[in-house]
């Protein structure tokens, strides 16, 4: 799968979750690469750049959790 | 001008005779607005006798889940200097070595964008800059990496490894401390500054049993050196401490926990079988006793500070490994034990009290450990090792 794909997978379920359940990267990790049949490692890849981009950032409340980053 | 406050509570811990967080932050205080309004709020603190910084957040630097801790005052009309302060953790060199210079450097640093307040080393091992706003924080992340610095880490990732000084200026260390601990930052930066676990996890590393840098308290991994051989008696040197008027029976002998050693006024001996490498008695006679034979480590898992169910102490999962460059057989050791911990670890829920929920030989079989007599849990109890139906019928 392409790495852009993983990316919109990843996007698309924290985007979901939002204002129900916070996530942690293990939950993305688990999640997308059970949906996607692909192995954590491309998943933890395609994060990366997501983060490092900064179109998802992490937040900790009382835990680290991947999110969307607020509107200005 | 930073404001200025009465501070008559905290005036009373400038009293005595040990040094004083109050005096430092007054220091601060006169010439940065932060460390000013950060007075003014610790009075209040103890006048009202209830905390008012918030914590958590978002807050960080870009590519990084750790490393800056969000603290917020909830009263920031009244100390607006310190409605944002927050934490930035730097990861601390091996053994704390750093030269006159980059502290100054550092310092200088910090008097310009933050509170000038520092604490070094924070329990956690880093390097702690104490208070900045949310608009600086890349700036100086910027200024630092610049130098070659990095931030530590923090939240549900691994903490920034620590080590005690190790070979490089103690005589009793059976590894290299320094090295281990640099290579294994190294090797996880991406579980330092991406959080991925259940919760914190630290490494500390000792050079012996001395555990100068209370690894097994305080880590949810402790490596700590030790020793295969015997430990080597120079007799001559056993007579000089007793001409010295060291009462070589009281001092070390009856103090050995396991009882291994006898002296009968003229030769010290050691029954190294029953020996258990607790340092005691190489302390107290460095240049009459040394250990001998093929050194490496002992790792232990689980220790933390209280938080569900008491503070826990480290015990033994692998009584000795050989700790040599690239460290391969130990990484691997742990990347088992990050998976068991990724599997079954709740959210909030340290390595050590996983395996206190879930049971030692779970835990055991899963990293693939044969069960020890080394691994009791604590002396004179029970082994803390459950065998299985199927064990039971071999
Ligand atoms: C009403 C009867 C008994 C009670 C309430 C009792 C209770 C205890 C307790 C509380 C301990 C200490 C456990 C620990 O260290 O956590 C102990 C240890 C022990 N008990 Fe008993 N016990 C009883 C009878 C017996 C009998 C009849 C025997 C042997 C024939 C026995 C043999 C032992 C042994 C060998 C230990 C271990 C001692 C050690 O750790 O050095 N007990 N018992
Ligand atoms: C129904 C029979 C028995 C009962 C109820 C019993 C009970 C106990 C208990 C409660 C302990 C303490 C465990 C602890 O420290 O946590 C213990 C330990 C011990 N028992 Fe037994 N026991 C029995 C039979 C025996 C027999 C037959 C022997 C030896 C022939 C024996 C030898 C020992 C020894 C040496 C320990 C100490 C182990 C240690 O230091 O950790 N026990 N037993
Ligand atoms: S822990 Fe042991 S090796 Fe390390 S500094 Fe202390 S005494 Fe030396
Ligand atoms: S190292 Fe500890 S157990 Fe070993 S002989 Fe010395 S005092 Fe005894």
């Amino acid at each position: 799968m392409e790495k852009e794909e993983v990316k919109q997978k990843i996007y698309a379920l924290v985007e979901k979750s939002m204002g129900k359940k916070k996530l942690k990267s293990s939950d993305i990790q688990k999640t997308v690469s059970a949906e996607a049949g692909i192995s954590r490692d491309e998943v933890k890849d395609a994060l990366k750049d997501l983060i490092d981009d900064g179109k998802l950032i992490y937040t900790y409340f009382g835990g680290s959790f991947v999110e969307i980053p607020p509107k200005e | 001008m930073p404001r200025k406050y009465e501070t008559p509570l905290l005036d009373e811990l400038e009293k005595g005779p040990f040094p004083s967080f109050v005096t430092e932050i007054k220091k601060a205080a006169a010439r940065n607005d932060m460390a000013a309004d950060e007075l003014g709020q610790l009075e209040k603190s103890y006048r009202e006798r209830r905390g008012y910084w918030k914590h958590g957040g978002i807050v960080g630097v870009r590519g990084y889940g750790g490393g800056v801790i969000g603290r917020y005052s909830s009263l920031p009309e009244e100390f607006p200097s310190v409605a944002n302060f927050h934490t930035i953790r730097i990861n601390s060199v091996s053994g704390f070595f750093y030269t006159s210079k980059i502290l100054k450097e550092m310092c200088d640093l910090w008097d310009k964008y933050g509170s000038g307040l520092t604490n070094m080393h924070g329990s956690t091992g880093d390097l702690i800059l104490l208070g900045t706003s949310t608009e600086n924080l890349e700036p100086i992340f910027a200024e630092f990496s610049s130098r070659g610095w990095d931030l530590g880490g923090s939240g549900s990732a691994l903490r920034t490894p620590s080590c005690c000084i190790g070979p490089a200026r103690c005589e009793w260390s059976n590894i290299d401390t320094l090295d281990i601990n640099y290579n294994l930052t190294q090797e996880w930066q991406d579980e330092m500054h991406r959080p991925a676990f259940p919760y914190k996890f630290k490494f500390k590393t000792a050079g012996c049993a001395v555990d100068c840098i209370a690894s097994i308290a305080r880590a949810d991994c402790s490596i700590i050196g030790t020793w295969k051989g015997t430990i080597a008696v120079n007799q001559d040197e056993v007579a000089t401490y007793a001409k010295n008027g060291m009462n070589i029976k009281e001092e070390i002998v009856d103090m050995c926990p396991s009882g291994c050693m006898s002296y009968d006024g003229k030769e010290l001996k050691i029954n190294d079988e029953d020996c258990i490498r607790c340092m005691h008695c190489i302390a107290k006679m460095t240049k009459a006793l040394k250990a001998t034979g093929e050194k490496g480590a002992t790792i232990l898992i689980g220790s933390k500070a209280p938080f569900v169910i008491g503070s826990t102490l480290s015990w033994v999962i692998i009584p000795f490994i050989k700790m040599e460059p690239p460290y391969d057989e130990f990484k691997d050791l742990i990347r088992k034990m990050w998976e068991f911990w990724d599997e079954h670890g709740k959210n909030r829920e340290r390595i050590g009290e996983l395996i206190i929920r879930k049971g030692m030989r779970e835990f055991l079989e899963f990293i693939g450990v044969e069960p020890q007599p080394q691994q009791i849990k604590e002396p004179r109890r029970d082994p803390f090792f459950f065998w299985t139906e199927a064990d039971l019928q071999k």
